[in-house]
């Protein structure tokens, strides 16, 4: 028995698979336990919302932004009206762009939560999913009051936000802010120090700042390869020049640098980071108007801009093309979990099959994001 | 440095390749001869002064005369960005790869093809990303018509209110 | 004197149809078959808050161990015949929850090219939960309604092909 015979086969995962995230599909060829590649399919989600900006027209398109990205649907709002303004030339009010930053900060906390919660239950440890859902909650029900709404939120308006902050919202929300930061410690000797956990992430898809850059990878995933790059910080936009916080990258503290690991706790120290920016926000928001005035027949002269802002999933680019009519001629997103799918293909070769699912749960992927 | 001195820069280097360099609005860009796109890609990664490590959009657009293909340059060493764009012929389109020259070019131009139908050389994979394989035509092209049905699912839906009207009269 | 009467405490008089589908409606088990943004409130729903497993319907992974089908968000065309297939897979009785406007009549997206206007023209659909996206509060209401229409079926008067024999 010197040699044993192995044999290629090749295993269907998904589109319907608890641990994908949405509805991806992979083509696995393994040999016993290893991987030789996992080969990702994508467009099960693919809902042309780039087609419909054609027909819909400038506001109209608002709600469909939220469904880009329907884990933090903010950020998606916020890329597309500050497309729009810039096309425009619209200037923002003040109080608007705070508007704008605190909600935006509320769903980039639930968005990494979430994305920390179903982390875990990739791995099989189902109770952080349920603290990390009781937290998402609370942060949806401050947003519920904020806008109406639990996840698609449509809240910002071309030139705004749709409506100022309600009365007595800044209390409470800075009253779940203290709550917040030591659950955030309590989730963290919870997970991310148990050692199967650390052992399941650390030293597995490594990518290195170079790669991560060639493949275009961006946000937590870029950071976590130890590339200290943050649009809010780096090409500021709105007032987040206003703001004194911190970028978290990735040090090779548990393993490797550029490891799961590294990817994870990125996000984690993320939330820190808004928090703090939160804090400052919420009290430093200056009084005045929130909606600048816009026609509701808003044609933006002809051109062509792009946009990028700093969402949960990173660099998110909007490129929209006007030819001086009400409708949009073309709208392009462009989106960090497209990219980061590009880079599956290449890790997965030779990782054991369980690891895929710590990997797209370490990547982040969000199944719209990547299929619009 | 500033997109209008980036796109002067390749100008200086390859003259009369780049047809245009335009500053009409927001974005400047420049227009380059689509045979050309693969020499000027490696030049601007391999500058000292430009340094564009990243690919991070690529995107078509149809003008109903011709396909666009429009690359937005981005690097992380010096921060500065840069358009160019490629014009392409409505029938056939077809342009170099720049797989070979960024990584993120791979995914970016299936979507492309798949959604613009323009077939770039040399493509390692060249297949449909979004819509299934067997998918007839190009969404994202202005005379797309969607089909009535796809393996015998309509896409029609009949609305109830309209039907109640009609059944009113 | 009625019967009841008559018997100890401990004893309970029941229909055995009752029985059988007080049992079943007991322990629903769905399918963790998230689509779209619906999936997210469908966690929410598992969630401590909303908490679905109170009705006793808990997530299975696979297709071939759940009774039900909770299709939560957009169905496009290139899923839609997938979905069939894992609706075919299911095995008998099984049911189906069409959660969120996009899964009940394509919702926002009817002027897309690529969905699927409503899962109604692939699958039968028991329970129509309307929303963009349906709160879990709204997702449970539909659970309690299925359960309602669960308690309305009559097994002993089936015949062998699945119909139901004219009520004795």
């Amino acid at each position: 028995m010197s040699t044993l015979r192995t044999e290629e086969m090749t295993l269907n995962m998904g589109p319907q698979h608890p641990s994908t995230h949405g509805v991806l599909r992979f083509v696995v060829r393994a040999d016993g336990e290893v991987m030789r590649e996992a080969i990702p399919d994508v467009g099960y989600l693919h809902r042309s919302i780039e087609k419909i900006a054609e027909k819909v027209g400038y506001h109209g398109f608002m709600p469909y932004t939220d469904r880009v990205d329907y884990v933090c649907a903010m950020f998606t709002n916020q890329g597309w009206g500050s497309a729009c303004e810039r096309l425009g030339n619209i200037e923002v009010p003040k109080r608007g762009e705070y508007c704008r930053v605190i909600a935006a900060e509320f769903n980039r906390l639930a968005s990494h939560l979430l994305s920390i919660g179903t982390m875990g239950m990739d791995i099989g440890a189902m109770t952080p999913f349920t603290h990390a859902i009781r937290e998402r909650e609370m942060i949806n029900d401050l947003i519920e009051e904020l806008c109406g709404a639990r996840l698609t939120f449509n809240y910002m308006r071309i030139g705004g936000v749709a409506w100022d902050l309600p009365p007595g919202w800044r209390e409470k929300s800075n009253a779940y802010l203290d709550h917040l930061e030591p659950i955030l410690d309590e989730f963290n000797n919870l997970l991310s120090y148990n050692k199967i956990y650390v052992e399941r992430l650390a030293n597995i898809g490594i990518i290195t700042a170079k790669e991560a850059i060639d493949y275009n990878l961006v946000g937590p995933n870029l950071r976590g390869c130890g590339v200290k790059w943050d649009i809010r910080k780096d090409i500021p936009y709105s007032v987040y020049p206003d703001f004194d916080f911190d970028v978290p990258v990735g040090n090779g503290h548990w393993g490797t640098l550029g490891d799961s690991m590294d990817r994870y706790m990125v996000r984690v120290f993320e939330m820190k980071e808004s928090v703090k920016i939160l804090r400052q926000a919420l009290a430093k928001i200056p009084s005045g108007p929130v909606l600048a005035k816009v026609p509701r027949n808003f044609k933006p002269p002809a051109g062509e801009c792009q946009i990028r802002v700093e969402s949960a999933r990173g660099d998110m680019g909007w490129y929209v093309v006007s030819d001086g009519t009400g409708y949009p001629w073309r709208v392009h997103v462009r989106t960090g979990s497209f990219a980061a799918m590009g880079i599956i293909q290449k890790l997965s070769q030779g990782l054991m099959i369980a690891d895929l699912v710590t990997l797209i749960a370490s990547l982040d992927v969000i199944a719209p994001e990547i299929d619009r | 440095m500033e997109p209008l001195q980036i796109l002067e820069r390749v100008k200086n280097q390859f003259g009369d390749r780049i047809l245009e360099v335009a500053d009409r609005k927001l974005d400047p860009f420049a227009v380059i001869d689509p045979k050309a796109i693969v020499e000027i890609g490696r030049f601007m990664k391999n500058d000292p002064e430009l340094q564009m490590d990243c690919l991070s959009n690529e995107s078509g657009v149809d003008y109903k005369d011709h396909i666009e293909v429009v690359y937005h340059f981005f690097s992380y060493q010096r921060r500065h960005t840069a358009v160019l764009k490629v014009k392409l012929p409505r029938d056939n389109p077809s342009v170099e790869t720049l797989e070979n020259v960024w990584k993120s070019a791979n995914w970016m131009e299936r979507e492309i093809f798949d959604l613009l139908g323009v077939n770039f050389e040399g493509h390692s994979d060249m297949r449909r990303i979004l819509m299934p394989e067997d998918w007839q035509g190009y969404p994202l092209r202005k005379d797309f018509v969607e089909p009535l049905e796809y393996h015998g699912i309509s896409t029609v839906r009949e609305s109830p209110i309209i039907r109640l009207d009609t059944k009113k009269k | 004197m009625p019967l009841l009467n008559t018997l100890p405490d401990y004893v309970l008089t029941t229909k055995t149809d009752e029985l059988l589908n007080w049992m079943r409606k007991s322990s629903i088990w769905y399918m963790l078959f998230g689509l779209a943004c619906c999936a997210i409130e469908l966690m929410h729903t598992g969630g401590p808050r909303a908490d679905i497993e109170r009705f006793g319907a808990t997530p299975r992974a696979s297709a071939r161990q759940s009774d039900l089908m909770i299709v939560a968000g957009t169905l496009t065309l290139k899923m839609a015949l997938r979905t069939r297939l894992l609706y075919d897979q299911m095995p008998d009785p099984k049911y189906v929850i069409s959660m969120g406007s996009c899964a009940s009549c394509g919702g926002l997206f009817q002027l897309a090219y690529s969905v699927c206007d409503g899962v109604d023209k692939i699958l039968p659909v028991d329970v129509y939960v309307p929303g963009c996206p349906p709160r879990p509060e709204a997702l449970t209401e539909g659970l309690l309604k299925l359960q309602e229409k669960m308690m309305t079926e009559r097994w002993l008067s089936r015949g062998p092909n699945g119909k139901q024999i004219a009520a004795a």
